[in-house]
């Protein structure tokens, strides 16, 4: 280095001359090629004539290699027929169907995309965030869906959720829930780290279900919109999800702490409080779907899997490639 | 007639004031700093998008990924200063540390999907932000007369918070062409890290080059002996380590302070990622005014300010002034007490250091500073959830200005004791 520090002022110029070409010629090219491998965003509606299916249960899934939502038909030629709308997260209930889609650039930011049957689009919004979490309520009345939000630190790089709910009979949006007025464990709580993800609606349109997370714990949290409340039932519950019956509750539970497979599924039926693992040993990060009172279905390694509820039996892939399971009824 | 310990001999005795100029060492310094903090910041504004995003992993694995090296920063400084001391290998340790930084870009874009390597490359980054933070402090304290360091200092920080304010920018204009192309961000950060190391190995001197005034360079690292912690043994050193942590220990943090202004604010998150793009601008711009004023008031005063400034904004949060108010007020004042305190607290310790020791010595006060604004983030969180935003935002207020009525009376007015036989004599003017 000092033999560089050394060299003539001519020298050292001419150096620096040549690096700032090659190495910016290099940062071009690269950004060239990357721009160009890129086609501009198809337009993400679905096709006229996919709608959700009436009756029969058909599972809907989003397809990975298109962005589209499909409807998993083994029948059809690969498994699926992916005609829906381009979406990062959908779930469907009712004559509602929910779809997320991340909007490309920086600051991250979102549509939210109501659909009805046809999938055609109700309504749109555009909110801060990163698709996670999307769920209708059974009767399609009530939306809920979590984004993650970042940049809530410049200097540190941490994420946080924001979940919001919708109400279509009124039209009303809570944009964040976190102003809920939380008990937890009894006490009134407050605190500036209360996080809520993975809310699930219960068959009144009503009471609802979902994840808050402060100090560094997750608890099972049971919300009342009518009365605007909320309270925690127990800890270490993540992304809850109601079965149709409204007695059991299929959840995320963090049995590790480091970062590979930290969840198991579990189910925790609410009239015994007792909870127990199902038959799925591998660490599953996402909202479970009931696919009847009796089964789950959950994205894992890319596809779609299922495994019976009450502990027995083994999971089973229904679709590879695939993500983001919601059913049609 | 200041003894000009740390700095060039063989810089004419200029008149001070306005006209003098910046000594060129600084400036090619500063490049350096703007340079790589373009490249390192274009990564930190897209790395948490493209991990969750591009790479599917759960917000919960990528905050153990982001905590796992952040812990090991404040040793490795000390480690950085230390091994910058041994023989003035301050050139060779920091163009390591920015190399370092630079190649890990290359490991991103090389780790695909891979967590382990993505890991190892963030921890890599880290450690060469570590290592590079003292010796390139200490070159700065090294060419510069010490007189002038408050200049030099601020002169640095401006052009280094310029750096950090065009990466993101940089970044996001990349997203956007590329249709959110996380690969070609990486790649450019790489290609402006490694012009960065070009930069440094061609323009930036060696400490070789400027013998120091008290002799010939065998005779300073023959003087270096002791041990890191030695420098502690000059009571004016003892009370600046001993203030920075008192007054690091009372600063809430200034993601708590954004958090505040947008409970108070209410207003939609897209925007809270240029909050600290605002306060960046005012440090910016006042970096190298405020530098100036602390060479002629004497650099304990602005210090101390600029932590006033910073309770101002506590206050501030508290008043039932107009929203509008209260967020310009709380921007500009965070600014001003960035651009008083960052590079003043540098350009403070600069007299006190031991000769053949300035990394060690500088690395030691950052380093407790951070540790102690570790701490009070921590407190600060608790006793929110404990009691409020409210109650805790007065605690604050309360302690910071504990902290600084203490260091008021602790930090040294310009009369240091010798450390030992041929001490330095401060340059700092009494005030």
């Amino acid at each position: 280095m000092p033999a560089l520090t050394g060299a003539s002022t001519r020298t050292r110029v001419w150096i620096i001359v040549l690096a700032l070409l090659l190495l910016g010629g290099g940062a071009t090219a690269y950004t060239l090629r990357a721009a160009s491998g890129r086609d501009a965003a198809a337009a993400g509606t679905a096709d006229p004539r996919f709608a959700l299916a009436a009756g029969g249960g058909a599972l809907y899934a989003r397809d990975t290699a298109t962005g589209r939502v499909a409807r998993v038909d083994p029948a059809a030629p690969g498994g699926r027929v992916a005609g829906g709308p381009v979406c990062d997260r959908f779930h469907a209930a009712g004559d509602t169907a929910l779809c997320l889609r991340r909007r490309p650039g920086v600051p991250a930011r979102s549509y939210v995309i109501v659909l009805d049957r046809e999938l055609r689009e109700v309504r749109r919004m555009s909110l801060p965030g990163i698709p996670s979490r999307a769920r209708v309520s059974a009767s399609g009345n009530m939306l809920a869906w979590t984004m993650f939000a970042t940049g809530d630190s410049y200097a540190r790089s941490s994420f946080s959720t924001r979940t919001s709910v919708l109400d279509l009979r009124t039209g009303y949006l809570v944009k964040n829930i976190e102003q809920i007025p939380l008990t937890l464990d009894g006490r009134r709580y407050h605190a500036p780290d209360v996080n809520y993800w993975g809310v699930s609606f219960a068959a009144d349109d009503n009471r609802f279900y979902a994840t808050v997370s402060t100090n560094g714990r997750t608890h099972l949290v049971e919300g009342d919109m009518a009365t605007w409340s909320a309270r925690t039932l127990r800890a270490n519950v993540e992304c809850p999800s109601l079965s149709p019956d409204g007695t059991r509750i299929a959840f995320k539970k963090r049995v590790s702490d480091g970062p590979r497979e930290p969840w198991r599924l579990y189910v925790y039926d609410l009239t015994t409080g007792r909870e127990h693992p199902v038959a799925e040993r591998r660490g599953i990060d996402d909202q479970a779907l009931w696919t009847d009172g009796e089964t789950l279905a959950y994205g894992y390694g890319g596809g779609i899997w299922s495994v019976p509820a009450d502990g027995t039996g083994a999971p089973r892939q229904l679709a590879r490639g695939a993500s983001s399971p919601t059913l049609a009824d | 007639m200041y003894v000009a310990t740390t700095g060039r001999p063989d810089a004419p005795p200029a008149p001070s004031g306005v006209r003098r100029r910046v000594p060129g060492t600084v400036l090619a310094l500063g490049t350096v700093s703007l340079v790589a903090d373009v490249s390192s910041e274009m990564v930190t504004a897209v790395l948490p998008l493209y991990l969750v995003l591009g790479l599917g992993l759960s917000p919960l694995q990528f905050g153990l990924l982001d905590g796992l090296s952040t812990g090991a920063t404040a040793l490795v400084r000390l480690l950085g200063g230390a091994t910058a001391d041994r023989g003035g290998r301050h050139k060779a340790v920091g163009g390591l540390g920015y190399a370092l930084s630079a190649l890990s870009r290359l490991g991103l874009l090389l780790a695909g999907g891979a967590t382990g390597w993505i890991a190892g490359a963030i921890g890599a980054d880290r450690l060469g932000k570590g290592v590079r933070t003292a010796p390139r402090d200490a070159l700065i304290t090294l060419h510069s007369p010490p007189e002038d360091l408050g200049r030099a200092f601020g002169t640095h920080r401006a052009m280094d918070t310029t750096g950090a304010l065009l990466g993101p920018l940089a970044a996001f204009a990349l997203l956007w062409a590329t249709a959110d192309a996380y690969d070609a961000v990486f790649a450019v950060s790489f290609c402006v890290g490694a012009f960065g190391v070009v930069l440094w190995v061609l323009c930036v001197p060696g400490r070789g080059r400027t013998p120091s005034a008290g002799g010939p360079e065998g005779r300073t690292a023959r003087r270096a002996r002791g041990g890191l912690l030695a420098g502690l043994r000059s009571p004016g050193y003892r009370r600046i380590v001993g203030c920075a942590a008192l007054l690091g220990a009372a600063t809430i943090g200034d993601s708590f302070l954004y958090l505040l202004l947008q409970r108070r604010l209410s207003f939609d998150a897209t925007w809270f990622p240029f909050l600290p793009l605002g306060a960046a601008a005012v440090f910016l711009l006042l970096a190298v005014p405020a530098g100036r004023l602390a060479d002629r008031l004497g650099r304990r005063r602005p210090l101390l300010y600029g932590h006033g400034a910073l309770a101002l904004a506590y206050g501030l949060l508290l008043t039932p002034l107009p929203d509008m108010v209260v967020l310009l007020g709380v921007l500009a004042l965070l600014g001003l007490f960035y651009a008083a305190t960052d590079g003043v607290l540098m350009a403070l310790t600069g007299p006190y250091l031991t000769e053949g020791r300035q990394a060690g010595g500088l690395a030691l006060v950052q380093t407790a500073q951070a540790l102690a604004r570790l701490g009070s983030a921590v407190a600060f969180g608790a006793l929110w959830t404990a009691t409020g935003p409210e109650t805790a935002l007065v605690a604050a207020l309360v302690t910071l200005a504990a902290a600084v009525c203490c260091s008021a009376r602790l930090l040294p007015r310009g009369v240091a004791a010798p450390a030992g036989p041929n001490a330095p004599e401060p340059s700092e003017r009494t005030d």
